[in-house]
């Protein structure tokens, strides 16, 4: 009772509401009037002028490249030096080198350097979880695999870091440059690695550098973007003293902006590695080394068993990287506090630091502590396992499952699809200015309303239309799971407990190694896309609506106690309510991550856009095509993303306005 | 500001740790024992494209080169057209297993020069339409496409409207079905699955759970050791009557499969440019390998080496001396 009253709805909201309304009314009775017109359908192998224009500009890189003094000099120093990179930590941890047969360093320096390295940065608890988790990479059998993964992921993260972190300072800094960089940002995140691919391997080969370049490209953007917020979260009071106190510009940021942005951008930091280990099956695809390789070669003979042992590689990697980078980040935080263990603590980093030498010579000398004992047994069973598990399941549910598929597909699906592409362009465009309008003002219906204009002009909007349904279908189901499953964990810490290792696992494991044992199950439709995108974006919207959950007041809960509330009332009309800008934010997210999931949908059956995308990386005269469908997958992207945040940012208004 | 000074030592330690580790893994490296490096035969780079029937063809020239010759093999896993890509770049030797791409013959092979086809694998490539062979069995005059409007219905998915459903592949391949469909007056709608992992999975659980299935495959290809899908006969192929892409009515091209190597490579004098040009064996013999490979899961040295111990002969006359 009490909160309903706290919460009640500003008077913009109904304004808001009204127009929704008229909008709406607007949109189905254009698409009932003018059903079929203008639809722009575009035949699977007609291309437009357009397309012709894209396949020409590339074939004239593609002839050019050997000639060309900016392709011969510059291009092949960058090449060069980062293979060099990557060359370099492999003959560290994972290569054999020219003269030797194992690697310079064993498994069991690796092992003791990582041990040492994560104590340093945060706590012995989290160096025995760090140093157990590589000892079981060994174990199931991808040790060499595994440390391949490592270094080109190390590479990578080095160079985005070097590029992101001093970007994203500037970026802090001056909000021009943070505007002129933002297109470029969404671009990079948005846009697909198919679509890229080939363009990357025509000027960078195949090999490392490609690999690293195509990671980099992926894991730039969270770097900088969360280093500037970081910088603009130091509130300006503190700068000014700084300054009034007789600092140079200069000083104030290095003593004053950085030292209290570093937890935020260890957080950054943390967000490139995952980037970077979600390329890892991609990069694959040309030729990049390490467990990617396995679960791509396991794909072409359908060994689950053997995707996953190799998945299972790559989480364990994530897993590690990510609590360690998430330890280092509190501890940045608490660091200040505890000065009084201080010497002890250097006593201590000494001696490890002592040990770990030795275990590194150790590993150098001894045959065991070289390349890892054993001969992956545990992998191999676990493989087997899971191979024999998938297959009864697939024999039990089947028929089960193809009901749900076909109940979704008639159910939401096909009316979805058939109402979007079966209504004008312009009908639809306008409801997309319209809603713009209503949730940003003019700037985002003029934002809108270019991102519309260019997806017709890449001849695609019809198939756009084909990929925006499953990909609502995908938001609803993946905001509904957050909602339900993050309420959940957000009011219980046990579940918590329980549930987050599958979340991390979701968001890491390769859609490759679940692709085939879904494709058994749903069929190759695009209800099995879906389906992929959801296991890649219901972590994500879960996360956040925990955290919305968790962030509500204890006042507001506990005046609902002391109304009397129930459990489920208290969860219906006073946490969810309380956490509606969570909320928002998580859809945000969830439509986000179900975009980036659009090209593995064209993989198994789902048409559209990304099917577009694969057959472009596949032939050579529908590239043009590919890209051109890459333009319309980001255009709609940056749309999407644009009305959902405003729309986020709306309803934390109202949530501030009643605040006061 | 606060955490500068501990900060700052402790990375310290970190860096002094990470120095003396690294200074003494380059001293010691002298003592390391050399890998017996192999004389006259080099390195040779095969490309690896994702097909288990070029896994085999890799599989047993790998372990030829390796076993006879004494080569050093590396494997690229990539796709056709990026192994191709890689004849310009000098990062890929040769293709083990190529199937048609007059495209990319044409602007690597003719126009650029840097690569030359090696000849036929022996291998003889056949595309069409199959379907799931319980239904060849219990309607057997499906098999001729005059018979297929009949069936249409059966074929209705989630996916595909009114019409019957048609499951297409990996778009690496170009496929006429659409056109063909159209002017044959078929009652079908092709559906692009967008990979033969889609398509085959589709395929098995079609077959197991006794469903009707319609859709485009190839020959050779270890599937079809597990569920032996029955070729469609479409009007036969005549010279020509594919060239115009949106007329196409008739079935697809017998594909003999070939090789293809970098000018660079057979112009190095590497016995494994005569042995890769001598490569070439029979559907059987693929099919063989790829089974061991596929669903034996072996490694690909234990599949080539039953091969291989098998054949003593052949492989006498693939090294050519």
């Amino acid at each position: 009772m009490t909160a309903q009253l706290l919460i009640r709805p500003a008077k913009k909201t109904s304004a808001v509401k009204r127009s929704l309304s008229a909008l709406s009314i607007f949109f189905f009775a254009g698409a009932l009037l003018l059903r079929g017109k203008a639809t722009l359908p575009l035949d699977r192998s007609s291309l437009t002028s357009f397309h012709d224009w894209l396949n020409t500009l590339s074939a004239w890189i593609d002839n050019n490249r050997d000639s060309n003094a900016f392709f011969t000099t510059f291009v092949n120093v960058i090449r060069n030096s980062i293979d060099g990179l990557v060359r370099f930590i492999q003959n560290g941890i994972s290569q054999a080198g020219d003269v030797r047969t194992i690697p310079q360093i064993g498994w069991l320096g690796v092992v003791a350097i990582l041990g040492f390295i994560v104590y340093a940065i945060s706590n012995y608890k989290m160096a025995l979880f760090a140093m157990a988790g590589f000892v079981l990479l060994g174990l199931i059998g991808f040790w060499q695999e595994s440390m391949d993964t490592l270094a080109l992921t190390l590479a990578a993260v080095c160079l985005s870091l070097l590029i992101g972190i001093p970007l994203g300072i500037l970026a802090g800094l001056f909000p021009k440059f943070e505007k002129f960089l933002t297109p470029a940002l969404d671009f990079a995140q948005v846009m697909p690695t198919f679509v890229y691919l080939t363009p990357v391997t025509l000027f960078f080969l195949i090999g490392p550098a490609s690999a690293t370049i195509v990671t980099l490209i992926y894991a730039v953007p969270p770097a900088l973007r969360i280093t500037a917020v970081a910088i603009k979260e130091v509130p300006w009071s503190s700068v000014e003293a700084a300054i009034s106190m007789g600092s140079t510009r200069y000083q104030a940021l290095r003593k004053v902006q950085l030292p209290q942005a570093k937890r935020t951008i260890v957080v950054g930091i943390n967000q490139t590695i995952m980037a970077a280990l979600s390329m890892v099956t991609i990069a694959a695809l040309i030729d990049a080394p390490g467990l990617g390789q396995v679960v791509v070669r396991a794909l072409e003979s359908l060994d689950v068993g053997r995707s996953f042992q190799a998945g299972l590689g790559i989480v364990i990697l994530a897993v590690v990287l990510d609590r360690s980078t998430t330890a280092a980040a509190s501890k940045v935080d608490t660091s200040n506090i505890s000065t009084a263990s201080h010497r002890s603590h250097r006593l201590v980093l000494l001696g490890l630091g002592i040990t770990t030498v030795i275990m590194v010579l150790l590993s150098r000398v001894i045959t065991w502590g070289g390349s890892f004992p054993g001969s992956g047994t545990l992998g191999s069973n676990i493989a087997r396992y899971v191979n024999s598990y998938v297959d009864w399941f697939q024999m039990h549910f089947v028929t089960f499952t193809n009901d749900i598929t076909d109940t979704v597909s008639y159910g939401f699906i096909n009316p979805m699809q058939s109402l979007l592409t079966q209504s004008p362009w312009f009908i639809t465009g306008a409801g997309f200015v319209g809603l713009g309008a209503i949730f940003g003002g003019k700037r985002l219906a003029a934002i809108s309303l270019f991102c519309v204009v260019a997806i017709v002009g890449t001849g695609l909007w019809s198939d756009t239309m084909v990929t925006l349904a499953s990909t609502l279908v995908a938001a609803v189901i993946t905001v509904a799971l957050g909602i339900i499953v993050g309420t959940w964990i957000g009011r219980s810490r046990r579940a918590d407990r329980w549930i987050r290792p599958i979340l991390d696992a979701g968001q890491v494991l390769p859609a490759f190694v679940y692709l085939v044992p879904f494709l058994g199950l749903f069929g190759a439709t695009r209800f099995t896309a879906i389906m992929a995108a959801v296991v890649y974006a219901a972590p994500a919207s879960i996360k956040l609506m925990a955290d919305g959950i968790r962030g509500v007041p204890a006042t507001i809960i506990e005046a609902a106690t002391a109304a009397g509330s129930s459990s489920w009332q208290m969860i219906v009309k006073v946490q969810i309510p309380s956490a509606k800008r969570a909320l928002a934010l998580a859809t945000n997210q969830g439509i986000i991550y179900v975009l980036a999931m659009i090209v593995v949908g064209g993989l198994v059956g789902a048409g559209g856009l990304g099917y577009l995308v694969v057959a472009g990386f596949a032939q050579e005269n529908l590239k043009g095509k590919g890209l051109a469908a890459g333009l319309a997958i980001v255009l709609l992207g940056i749309m999407l993303d644009r009305i959902t945040q405003a729309a986020a940012s709306r309803t934390s208004q109202d949530f501030a306005a009643v605040g006061h | 500001m606060f955490t500068g000074h501990r900060a700052r030592k402790r990375t310290a330690y970190v860096l002094l740790v990470g120095a003396v580790t690294f200074a003494l893994s380059s001293a010691g490296s002298a003592q390391a024992s050399y890998s017996r490096a192999a004389a006259k035969c080099g390195t040779v780079t095969l490309a690896d494209n994702a097909w288990v029937g070029y896994e085999a063809n890799l599989a047993v020239v790998s372990y030829v080169l390796k076993k006879n010759l004494g080569c050093k093999v590396v494997v690229k896993n990539i796709s056709e057209e990026i192994s191709w890509q890689g004849f310009q770049s000098g990062q890929v030797d040769a293709i083990l297993e190529n199937w048609g791409h007059e495209d990319l013959a044409k602007k690597y092979i003719t126009t650029q020069k840097v690569a030359v086809d090696l000849g036929l694998t022996g291998n003889k490539g056949i595309i069409g339409w199959y379907v799931v062979p319980w239904m060849a069995k219990k309607y057997p005059d499906i098999l001729n496409y005059k018979n297929l409007n009949k069936y249409a219905s059966m074929f209705k998915t989630s996916e595909s409207g009114s019409l019957g459903a048609f499951m297409d592949g990996d778009p690496s391949y170009v496929t006429n079905d659409e056109a063909i469909i159209k002017n044959l007056k078929l009652n079908y709608k092709v559906i692009y699955t967008g990979s033969e992992a889609a398509l085959i999975t589709s395929f098995r659980a079609a077959e197991a759970q006794k469903k009707p299935m319609i859709g485009y495959f190839y020959e050779p290809q270890w599937f079809l050791a597990q569920v032996p899908l029955k070729h469609i006969t479409l009007p036969a192929y005549t010279v020509g009557c594919d060239s115009d892409p949106k007329k196409v009515a008739c079935d697809y091209p017998p594909y003999a499969l070939n090789k293809v190597a970098s000018v660079k490579f057979m112009n190095s004098g590497s016995p494994a440019a005569t042995l890769i040009k001598n490569f070439t064996w029979t559907n059987n013999d693929q099919n063989s390998v790829a089974k061991s490979l596929a669903v034996d899961k072996l490694t690909d040295d234990a599949a080539a080496k039953i091969w291989v111990d098998a054949h003593p002969a052949q492989v006498k006359a693939w090294i050519g001396k």
